[in-house]
């Protein structure tokens, strides 16, 4: 329907402008703040090395990015996911089976982590807030 | 008190400053007002030839700095609007010829004239050439072209503008053209804004009769079926503080041709 609307005003919304538009995006906001995107990747890598070292991270779904609403404020977005489940079982098996395995333990027992010959999360509130989301 | 000093700048070279100054100063003058043109572009100068001016040159501004001349020695009367001046730029010194401070003073000297607009064509570039045009401006017009390098750099310059409390600036999209915003293969008006977010004063077609213009020394403003020379006069009124409506790009391309693109595919 957009791409009508735009044919109607006589606009194609896959030309090049839009690739122009889109990468000049991303290029001012990496020199407004003067931080290169090679430079953010290694910030981005040492923020996890960091939180890694207390929490396990879901490197698979981490979200750091750069935001600006206008010129003068920019900030860092970052979604550091912890990753509180795969090893809690059993490490060779894939994430689905994992899952389903571990609901399945917590039901059966209230003390999931003698389930895992890996090292458990520390805090067992993770744990008891985790299974009353699985369950309702 | 008095004068009005709009200093015309870019970042990248080649987008239209000189023509841009050119336009306005005859618009200006048009309207009635006391002009100076001051070229800052020192070892380059070309706002002379684009007026027409420059077998007139006796004197120019670092003569004027290093007090070779008085200042109405250098000040170049136009031909047609004998309240249109032109200080040209040296042509055998550079940038460093001249200090900031100096420009304050020759823009406090101008004043003293009883100027209402002094216009500084800015050189390219971010360096001596551009922190001497942008020293003593009320305004800073940073002029672009919708195309990805110059207006990243008319993004540099609004930042630098910032840093010297001139800023933010306002915008002339120059040389845009219209058939090819139509089939997405140019950034619009709108694409530009939106990426750069400062005000507009300007939105500038590509017009084929600037050349022509140039290679006279006669600004295409005075051409009364230009339109880019409409868009330069529309400008002029609304740095006068006339609220004048952006031109319609649009206009030769009718609600018929669309529908036929429309039912003919691309």
């Amino acid at each position: 329907m957009s791409s009508f609307i735009d044919r109607m005003l006589g606009r194609n919304p896959k030309g090049s402008s839009a690739t122009a538009k889109e990468r000049l995006q991303i290029v001012l906001v990496h020199d407004r703040i003067n931080l290169p995107p090679e430079r953010l990747k290694t910030m981005k890598e040492e923020i996890l090395a960091v939180i890694s070292k207390y929490v396990p991270v879901d490197v698979e779904s981490v979200d750091i990015s750069l935001e600006q609403r206008d010129r003068t404020s920019s900030r860092i977005r970052a979604e550091i996911p912890f990753n509180t489940t795969v090893r809690m079982i059993d490490p060779d098996e894939d994430v689905d089976d994992t899952v389903t395995a571990r609901n399945a333990s917590l039901k059966d027992s209230p003390a999931p982590a003698s389930a895992s010959s890996a090292p458990a999360p520390k805090d067992p509130s993770f744990l008891s807030d985790k299974s009353k989301d699985s369950e309702s | 008190m008095g004068a009005k000093v709009v200093t015309i700048t870019s970042g990248k070279g080649g987008v239209g400053k000189t023509t841009t100054t050119a336009n306005l100063g005859v618009a200006l003058a048009r309207m009635g007002k006391k002009v100076t043109m001051i070229d800052a572009d020192i070892g380059l100068r070309n706002l002379d030839v684009v007026m027409g001016l420059e077998n007139r040159i006796v004197y120019d501004l670092v003569d004027i700095v290093e007090g070779r001349c008085r200042l109405r020695q250098a000040m170049i009367k136009h031909k047609q609007f004998p309240e249109l001046y032109l200080i040209p730029a040296a042509q055998t010194r550079d940038k460093t010829a001249v200090s900031p401070q100096d420009m304050v003073n020759l823009a406090n000297q101008l004043r003293e004239e009883g100027m209402d607009y002094i216009l500084i064509d800015s050189p390219a570039g971010i360096e001596r050439g551009f922190r001497n045009a942008v020293a003593p401006a009320d305004e800073v017009l940073i002029v672009t072209n919708p195309e990805v390098s110059a207006v990243r750099d008319a993004d540099r310059i609004v930042g630098l503008l910032e840093a010297e409390n001139k800023g933010p600036g306002k915008l002339i999209i120059n040389r845009i053209k219209m058939d090819m915003v139509r089939k997405g293969e140019m950034l619009s008006a709108n694409d530009v804004t939106d990426i750069l977010a400062i005000k507009v004063i300007g939105i500038v077609p590509e017009d084929e009769s600037v050349i022509p213009a140039s290679n006279s020394g006669i600004p295409v403003t005075l051409n009364e079926g230009s339109r880019a020379g409409l868009a330069f006069r529309n400008i002029a009124r609304r740095l006068l503080g006339e609220d004048v409506p952006f031109m319609d790009l649009d206009e030769n391309k009718g609600f018929f041709q669309r529908l036929s693109k429309l039912f003919g595919g691309a």
